[in-house]
């Protein structure tokens, strides 16, 4: 296979067929994990490595998979995975593990992850798979990192922790927006990232759903 | 009695499952375009919540939790690693039986909603409903009042989204808002209602 070809199975979901703002895949952690830029990246990594893994495997394994249990499979496989990862994540970054609470289980879910395994991963062979998966891991965590960018950098002029605008507080000039750190703001932040992408690129916009008739039409 | 009302109030309102835990948010955009396909949805989430939490505290606690297996010799059995795989398995059977039971005995009821029960088994916010009774440890009385709870606050907000999409069909938004963006934007005011409600229980 060209190596062109991966190259853009790579590539696409990072932008054009983003998971998150394209196909509204995902969003359901996206969005909770988002007030600090660290949970952003642990949270991206940790599904990026599921998805991957679980490509892989279920590439492998796709001709032995009986066609009528096929979905229970892949939940279970991909449970396992977000199983082991929760167990690295509690042993070697116990406090960042309990920031991120229920959300890395709940990867397990999360639609990229079979939506990747049920529509790419079962007809194409594994390497293939792996980084059409890698790329919407990807994808996914371009969106986390930049909402949590934006969250944590407005909401507590900090970024990985680092002060990088001076709070008036302490005599600077920054006064942080706590509405950053609350729930609504993710909800904002999202819409205006999905405005300006369709915005870009218009062939992404949803059809109106009661598209205006022309003047005289009587149908 | 009094704090199991609290529970649920705080459930449905104060801890809404998609307004302040971003749980069941694909569903909750997808399928919130009609009321009515709303309602339904609504409807069926309840009903998986409400059983598919307190059934889950059983099995948590009976055979999972540390200790559980005390009875049989081995107190220093933790089986609790278990419990990510063990609550889908639930959640998709209930799902599963829900469907058979409905089809036989209510085809009506399950022809109206019965098409959005299959996608209830991967569906963050129910099973967010079981990790959080497991890590906030909750008894099985208050596992069903918190199952029920969550399950109406997400009905009530989905169906409030759909009401308001619908409203909006005719508006002359940019087209680039339209459909997803405007949702998201809709879904962060509800939200910012939802966080009073949070601010009033904390008082």
């Amino acid at each position: 296979m060209a190596a062109a070809g991966l190259w853009s199975t790579l590539t696409a979901p990072l932008i054009r067929q983003n998971p998150v703002t394209l196909q509204i895949l995902g969003i359901c952690s996206a969005l909770a994990v988002t007030t600090s830029l660290d949970t952003a990246i642990t949270m991206s990594l940790s599904l990026t490595v599921v998805v991957v893994l679980a490509a892989g495997i279920i590439s492998v394994l796709r001709r032995h998979i009986p066609d009528a249990i096929r979905l229970i499979v892949q939940i279970i496989i991909i449970a396992s995975l977000v199983i082991v990862i929760d167990q690295v994540l509690q042993a070697y970054f116990f406090e960042l593990s309990q920031r991120l609470s229920v959300f890395v289980s709940l990867i397990a879910t999360n639609c990229i992850v079979l939506g990747r395994t049920e529509s790419f991963a079962r007809s194409h062979p594994p390497l293939r798979s792996m980084v059409d998966a890698l790329g919407s891991g990807l994808g996914y965590g371009l969106v986390l990192v930049l909402i949590g960018a934006c969250r944590e950098l407005f909401g507590a002029g900090r970024l990985l922790g680092f002060q990088v605008l001076p709070l008036a507080e302490q005599g600077g000039w920054f006064t942080p927006l706590s509405l950053m750190l609350l729930a609504p703001s993710a909800f904002f932040l999202l819409g205006g990232l999905v405005w300006a992408m369709r915005s870009i690129w218009p062939e992404q916009a949803d059809a109106p759903d009661f598209p205006p008739h022309e003047l005289g039409d009587k149908s | 009695m009094a704090d199991l009302g609290a529970l649920f109030l705080h459930a449905a309102f104060a801890e809404n499952m998609p307004l302040t835990y971003f749980l069941g948010l694909c569903t909750f955009l997808a399928l919130s375009r009609r009321p009515d396909t709303a309602f339904g949805l609504g409807i069926a989430i309840i009903i998986v919540m409400g059983v598919s939490v307190p059934l889950n505290h059983l099995i948590y606690v009976g055979v999972l939790a540390p200790g559980a297996w005390r009875w049989a010799g081995l107190p220093d059995v933790d089986l609790s690693y278990l419990s990510l795989v063990t609550f889908i398995g639930v959640i998709a059977a209930t799902v599963q039986f829900l469907e058979m039971v409905l089809e036989r005995y209510v085809p009506r009821v399950h022809a109206s909603f019965g098409v959005f029960l299959p996608l209830l088994t991967v569906q963050c916010a129910i099973l967010g409903g079981s990790l959080f009774m497991v890590e906030r440890r909750y008894d099985l009385a208050e596992a069903a009042v918190y199952g029920f709870g969550s399950g109406a606050g997400f009905a009530l907000a989905v169906v409030m989204l759909g009401a308001l999409r619908t409203r909006l069909a005719y508006a002359d938004l940019p087209a680039g808002l339209r459909g997803l963006g405007i949702a998201f934007v809709l879904a962060g005011m509800m939200s910012l209602g939802f966080s009073a409600f949070a601010q009033m229980a904390a008082q």
